[in-house]
């Protein structure tokens, strides 16, 4: 995945090109604004990261010109705390992720990868498939290898969230705002018993478990490697 | 002003002590002209009586018996209805002439006078004559040749004068009395209303309100000065709490960039060298991060930047989704939610800080609760405002650390032991108090009701 990254901090900048890269992708650094906009312009990505408060060109006019150029490219906005956060009016003007900072990378990097992927996945499907399990959107049905799983309406919601991305890390927070649309920290583990109730009622009694715990980020829904091969 | 308030002024108090003085030295005085104005009169009246004496007395020795009948006739005649009394008797005390029919049987007293009571015929305006009864006063002389007179004089008039006296008196102390008091109230009131501002200032800072300041006023007397040094006091609070806010905020900022980074970092080396004390490294980070996270969050909260981000808010719906969020979890540790939501309860507010101040106190509720326990959330309108509550029955929290629970990092004795920051509840403070509302911590007997009051008037959706 390409990913171009425009923040003017240099070591938040380096700290993310260096993890993106070290992860398997390939990621450009900009320092300012308008040298970044003339990349985005140039240059093909998957994905830009962009940080709100920019000499020359701020984060949000960036984002507008590129919209208003036709590039539908995904965007990630990065904000510093202690700004007002406007979340909203960043995704309002053409942003499609918001990441507070400072960050755990771990959780910018499951940010970047299911941004970068959304283009595919989201096209208006009726049915899921991941393995042998099955998600029906119209008739909200779910089944697994043919026999049928009841779900709760929230329960229906998180297996699609996850089914909507497969073999892609959710990070908790990234749960709570897609499945349950609330931005809050959780001092407990509130997320955890969900997925494992979502988890007993997909994996049990069947031959190989989909929802996989990726400790100290998240969960990824897939078929395991010695299932598939 | 309140009746209430008023009684308890020191100013009040004061003027009470001020009327008191004035009352007993109105009163030393009356009584002393009082005294003076009654004794001078009765002495007066007695010298009267003594120089009559004389006067009848050097009359008879002039003109005799008949001369002194004379003079006493012709001084009744002058004052028939006057004063005087006037008998003469012979030896036996057969009267001769005078205004009274015959000699009183009373005792003299030590100086040779006689106190009687006359009764005397008063004609009244309605017709006819009543008889009443007078008060006198008279001094018997024998004359030579044993004749015997008294000459006294009838005291009512004196009395009547006496007794008006003292009404007048009275009056006048009473005047005193109540011209003082009205003073007093009229002074105290301009001053309590004074203080009363300085005191209602007073309890808002103290509500955590730093900003209030006393009204100075033109006046440069001493509450003026007061006020002028309280003001300058609370600006000086207010700087020190501001900077000690700003570098504690700074710290946890300035912290939490380069403790992301140490996370990261020891992600990556748990993943090409997994290592069990790596992952407790990172949990300690992911610890620190979640302190310094909440610290940040809460500052942000209390510069109240989120309000221009407010918009209508289905609260109903929020504690519904809290509730539903939070239900396995609850499940899962044996204890029971019991859920009373109002319907169409819509308020101005930010709907993901609402949504976790309720998730903070449930967390803290579900910390605190046994298993089999009993966790309570509540949605309803309380006289017009809107009132959430989560209430458990653990152990409580003690009345007097209640207000301090509120506060940053403070932690009871018995949980410095549980997982926890200290910072939950500071942060359901600071998120009411974003939404212009209060937070109460009560008695749930047994356990804690914690109850979040919102500013704002119930609308319905």
């Amino acid at each position: 995945m390409r990913v171009l990254v425009i923040e003017d901090d240099r070591v938040t900048l380096d700290f993310i090109v260096q993890g993106l890269t070290e992860s398997g992708h390939v990621a450009d650094g900009a320092d300012n604004g308008k040298d970044g906009l003339f990349r985005a312009l140039e240059e093909l990505y998957d994905v830009i990261i962009v940080d709100r408060m920019l000499p020359g060109l701020d984060g949000l006019s960036l984002i507008q010109t590129l919209r208003a150029e036709g590039k539908t490219i995904p965007i990630l906005i990065l904000s510093a705390l202690g700004e007002v956060d406007h979340r909203v009016e960043g995704l309002r003007k053409g942003g499609d992720d918001y990441l507070v900072k400072p960050f755990a990378f771990s959780e910018l990097l499951a940010r970047v990868e299911v941004l970068g992927r959304r283009r595919e996945s989201e096209s208006p499907e009726s049915t899921l498939n991941v393995g042998d399990l099955k998600l029906d959107l119209l008739a909200r049905l779910v089944t697994r290898a043919g026999r049928p799983i009841t779900l709760q309406p929230r329960e229906f919601r998180l297996l699609e969230h996850l089914m909507r991305h497969p073999g892609q890390v959710v990070t908790r927070t990234m749960l709570l705002e897609k499945v349950w649309d609330y931005h809050f920290d959780p001092q407990t583990n509130v997320i955890d018993v969900h997925v494992s109730r979502l988890r007993s009622k997909i994996d049990k009694g069947f031959e190989y478990p989909l929802i996989h715990t990726v400790r100290g980020v998240g969960y990824v829904l897939r078929v395991p490697e010695e299932a598939s091969a | 002003m309140y009746p209430k308030k008023l009684l308890r002024s020191t100013a009040l108090r004061l003027a009470f002590g001020y009327v008191a003085l004035f009352g007993i030295s109105a009163l030393v005085l009356l009584a002393f002209i009082y005294w003076s104005t009654a004794s001078y009169m009765e002495q007066q009246s007695d010298e009267t009586i003594e120089a009559e004496i004389v006067g009848l007395g050097e009359s008879y020795r002039l003109t005799g018996l008949n001369g002194l009948r004379a003079t006493i006739l012709q001084r009744l005649g002058r004052r028939p209805a006057g004063s005087s009394i006037y008998l003469l008797t012979d030896g036996h005390y057969a009267k001769i002439a005078g205004n009274l029919d015959r000699w009183p049987e009373v005792e003299p007293d030590e100086d040779g006078w006689l106190n009687l009571e006359l009764n005397v015929s008063v004609s009244v305006t309605s017709g006819g004559q009543e008889v009443s009864t007078h008060p006198a006063r008279a001094k018997p002389f024998l004359l030579p040749g044993g004749f015997h007179l008294l000459v006294g004089r009838d005291l009512y008039e004196l009395r009547v004068f006496r007794t008006r006296l003292v009404r007048a008196l009275g009056w006048g102390l009473a005047l005193t009395v109540a011209l003082a008091l009205a003073g007093a109230l009229v002074v105290s009131r301009s001053r309590l209303r004074r203080i009363g501002a300085i005191n209602d200032v007073m309890g808002e800072v103290m509500a955590g309100n730093l900003s209030r300041r006393v009204p100075e006023g033109a006046t440069s007397d001493d509450i003026g000065e007061l006020s002028a040094k309280l003001n300058g006091m609370l600006s000086e609070l207010e700087s020190l709490v501001e900077g000690v806010r700003r570098v504690s905020d700074n710290i946890a900022h300035d912290l939490k960039t380069p403790l992301a980074r140490l996370k990261t970092r020891l992600e990556r080396l748990r993943q090409t060298r997994p290592d069990a004390e790596v992952d407790k490294a990172i949990e300690e980070a992911d610890r620190l991060l979640a302190t310094f996270g909440a610290l940040l969050r809460i500052a942000r909260i209390e510069s109240g930047e989120r309000r221009a981000a407010f918009q209508n808010v289905d609260l109903t719906a929020v504690i519904d989704d809290v509730a539903e969020l939070y239900a396995p979890l609850i499940d899962e540790g044996d204890k029971k939610l019991v859920l009373h939501n109002a319907p169409g309860i819509v308020v101005p507010g930010d709907r993901d800080m609402l949504f976790q101040a309720v998730a903070n106190l449930l967390d803290n509720a579900l910390k605190h609760t046994p298993p089999e326990g009993r966790i309570e959330l509540s949605l309803g309108r309380a006289n017009a405002h809107v009132e959430i509550a989560v209430a458990d029955d653990g152990p409580g929290v003690p009345a007097e650390e209640r207000e301090n629970v509120l506060a940053r990092f403070y932690r009871l004795d018995q949980s410095r032991t549980t997982p926890g920051s200290g910072l939950g509840l500071s942060l359901v403070a600071a998120v009411v108090g974003l939404h212009h509302g209060e937070v109460v911590l009560a008695d749930n007997a047994p356990g804690l009701r914690v109850v979040m009051t919102l500013g704002y008037s119930a609308a319905v959706s």
